[in-house]
């Protein structure tokens, strides 16, 4: 089966929009499938036949996540997705340590649930450090280390950025955490099975999975938790026990089988994909670049994801441009917060203007992608922003070598 | 190796058909519920629709459903997110109830909740309590009081929440009219997926005398009480498998004539055989019985290795096979709880599988009285 085939229905929006979320591989689908009919029993039911053959499936699920990031399956927690994972994590890890260390270092560009979990944090009586970002995106390791103190428990920095595809230097900040002795957790919803990541390579104690941003379904994700040197934390849903008390709840067979099934394509397939979606977004980029000047691209051209390219478009109107290009389903901010028209906070962080950071586009390619959709959009936004721009003036006052920014606009 | 008997509808019903339609379709989707675009807003348009089945089933309007990954979240959500100052929590609750803490209130030889205890617990204290007592216990399937639960405490000022699990799908329920604040529904039970569940608040929007905070992982979905990409595939069968209530309802008197088959064939075996919840109010699909003088961990080895899937209770972490708490609590005593198995019939259960129980419990039956009588000889003759 060729899984690069597009799966572009043209009567329908292209998707550019892998960041937020990824459709499930269809042999991930193929895997779970018995799962929900004749292999359908509870994996906690100890007592018969279907019992067993779902709990043996969740735990070669299990064994497969761990492969792919270097852990051993105890150390797998299943979780209800990313979200999850990150709120049991931070405060989890804080709340089990409250009595002996009670701060905490992030930065300002994690994912809204982690940066929520800090303020519920604060609330209870926390310290928390927010890092700021340069404007490529990533954190200073002076200022991190500047910020540690011995009453640091955690530092939780995201591997990759979600709105631009920043990664972050995950091996150093794990080498300085473990030399410090304090836990070092990471959101890795957006790298791993994206980028090759390794817990004992990098000193990572806990670290957040997605199952959709990695082509298994909504509703199951992962939460490492190091058991040498062992992490302990205080569980946030409680009953069964299952989870080894981490993590109450019955787990859900068919859908710990698909993470299960889309770790062990990532771990085989992933050097051969990212290389082809550099491809695709050098492409993307630079078809973009050919047509079009006053593109900006946030975050770090090199340290950054293969799937990602977040481009500011000057002189145009934000809102216009998503319109111009809603045949195309891209995002213009991270899936959770694009609902509002606010100005990506994770834009803002890294100094973009409010102008650009308004008309900046995020686009997502995966494992579906093809050039050919690579090209139509390419065209369609490159047609689009110049529509747009022939209606500014304001792009005509900067063809004619005006500067905007010295213009004193009179009130009136 | 015949078909084998799956008699553990309580542990995890079989997907209703329709729900693995449902499931599949948005298995094949692109788009974030939460995206602008195309993609995304046709995820968010399957996980409104199957908001409005779920309402549905229960007799509550699309915007009290909070969804969540299943059951025990939602039981969590509900103790931990009202933060009234009291919880009052039956003793036959499921652990992710009483595991949120509480003042117990006691219940009867049959497992029914006192309602003279409640009244008085609820008299003797006045500060804002919340009382939790399930619709139907997991194990015995017996039927708890829940109206009369809620008239009481709703004269004390309390909320009352009501762990739905197990009696959704078998009884209809109607939360207005029982007089329920929330309830909690896992979809599992139903005939929907693993990994689903709800915590339905009546009148959600209107009522702020609950003060129900978002669930422990912060509120950025789901009306703000629960944070979270949702699981899409998953409610998408919650809303189809919701869809069935009313087939679900009427397939009742099937099974519970299926059921009432296999107790009195044990009867007609074994007379002495203890069915858990006999004489009250029980649901139609469930017999948690005994069989003297063969432990429950020999039975359900037996009932394994000739083909019958059943259990001693909930399905539990610990992996051990140990007396039904539920019994206990019940005043039981341990070596005739010791001796007991549940067995849940479902949708799929017909009368091959109750035959196949039944011929099973048979020779078991017959061994172990054949064991007994040598032991018995073996002693008389030391």
């Amino acid at each position: 089966m060729n899984t690069n085939e597009s799966r572009w229905n043209k009567d329908a929006p292209l998707y550019l929009d892998y960041q937020s979320t990824t459709p499930t591989d269809p042999r991930v689908v193929e895997k779970m499938l018995p799962y929900f009919t004749q292999k359908f029993g509870n994996p906690h039911s100890r007592t018969h036949h279907y019992g067993w053959e779902a709990e043996d499936a969740v735990e070669v699920a299990r064994a497969q996540i761990a492969s792919l990031i270097g852990a051993t399956p105890k150390e797998i927690i299943f979780t209800s997705g990313a979200t999850e994972s990150n709120n049991l994590a931070l405060k989890g890890v804080a709340r089990f340590y409250k009595d002996k260390k009670n701060h905490i270092i992030t930065c300002v560009t994690e994912h809204k649930c982690v940066l929520d979990s800090c303020r519920h944090l604060e609330m209870e009586g926390f310290d928390v450090t927010y890092l700021p970002v340069k404007t490529n995106g990533l954190i200073d390791m002076a200022e991190l280390e500047a910020a540690m103190t011995d009453k640091t428990v955690m530092v939780s920095i995201m591997a990759v950025n979600n709105e631009i595809g920043v990664i972050q230097p995950i091996s150093e900040i794990g080498k300085l955490c473990r030399e410090r002795k304090i836990f070092f957790h990471t959101d890795g919803a957006q790298a791993v099975g994206k980028i090759p990541i390794n817990v004992d390579d990098m000193n990572i104690d806990l670290m957040s999975i997605s199952g959709h941003k990695l082509y298994a379904p909504m509703g199951i994700g992962v939460l490492y938790v190091r058991r040498r040197p062992r992490v302990r934390l205080v569980a946030m849903i409680t009953g069964g026990g299952q989870e080894r008390g981490m993590r109450s709840g019955t787990l859900p067979t068919p859908l710990c089988v698909g993470m299960g099934e889309a770790c062990a394509i990532s771990e085989k397939e992933m050097g051969a994909e990212a290389e082809r979606l550099k491809m695709l977004k050098d492409r993307f980029h630079a078809g973009i670049n050919s047509r079009l000047s006053e593109v900006y691209l946030n975050g770090d051209a090199e340290h950054r994801i293969p799937g990602n390219l977040n481009l500011s478009f000057a002189y145009v109107e934000g809102e216009g441009l998503m319109m111009g290009v809603n045949d195309l389903a891209v995002s213009s901010g991270s899936a959770c917060t694009s609902a509002s028209l606010e100005p990506s906070y994770v834009l803002r962080a890294l100094g973009v203007e409010e102008e650009l950071a308004h008309t900046s586009l995020r686009i997502g390619l995966g494992r579906f992608t093809t050039e050919e959709e690579v090209d139509y959009a390419v065209e369609k936004i490159a047609f689009e922003v110049e529509r747009l721009r022939q209606m500014s003036p304001l792009w005509e006052m900067a063809q004619e070598g005006i500067d905007i920014k010295s213009i004193e606009w009179a009130e009136h | 190796m015949n078909r084998y008997a799956y008699l553990d509808h309580n542990a995890k019903t079989e997907l209703r058909p329709e729900a693995l339609e449902a499931v599949t379709a948005a298995l094949g989707l692109n788009g974030n519920p939460s995206s602008v675009h195309g993609p995304g807003r046709g995820a968010r348009k399957i996980l409104e629709g199957a908001r409005a089945q779920v309402a549905a089933l229960v007799g509550a309007i699309p915007s009290d459903v909070i969804f969540t990954s299943g059951g025990t979240e939602a039981n969590n959500l509900a103790l931990r997110g009202t933060g009234r100052q009291r919880h009052l929590v039956s003793a036959v609750e499921h652990p992710s109830v009483l595991n949120c803490g509480g003042d117990i209130i006691p219940v009867d030889g049959d497992g029914i909740v006192d309602l003279a205890s409640l009244e008085n617990m609820l008299a003797a204290d006045d500060r804002p309590a919340l009382v939790s007592v399930m619709l139907a216990n997991n194990e015995t399937g017996v039927i708890q009081p829940v109206a009369q639960v809620a008239e009481i405490a709703h004269r004390h000022g309390a909320l009352v929440h009501c762990d739905a699990i197990q009696g959704a799908g078998k009884i209809a329920i109607d939360m207005g009219g029982l007089g329920i604040d929330l309830l909690s529904l896992s979809g599992h039970k139903i005939g929907a997926p693993l990994g689903v569940g709800a915590l339905i608040v009546a009148g959600l929007d209107a009522r702020h005398d609950l003060g129900l905070k978002a669930s422990g992982f912060g509120g950025r979905h789901e009306r703000g009480f629960r944070a979270g990409t949702e699981n899409l595939s998953g409610i998408a069968g919650f809303g189809a498998a919701a869809g069935c209530i009313q087939s679900m309802i009427d397939d009742m008197p099937r099974i519970g004539a299926l059921r009432d088959r296999l107790e009195a064939a044990v009867r007609a075996i074994e007379p002495r055989s203890v069915i858990f919840g006999e004489h009250v109010d029980r649901l139609a699909n469930t017999s948690f019985l005994t069989m003297p003088g063969t432990d429950s961990s020999t039975q359900l080895m037996a009932f394994d290795l000739a083909g019958v899937g059943v259990s001693t209770g909930s399905a539990c972490s610990s992996g051990k096979v140990t007396n039904s708490a539920v019994l206990a609590t019940m005043g039981v005593d341990a070596d005739i709880a010791g001796a007991a198995v549940r067995v849940s019939l479902g949708w799929s259960t017909d009368k091959q599988d109750i035959d196949a129980f039944v011929a099973a419990w048979a020779d078991l039956h017959a061994q172990g009285n054949k064991m007994s009588k040598t032991l018995v000889s073996e002693k008389s003759a030391a």
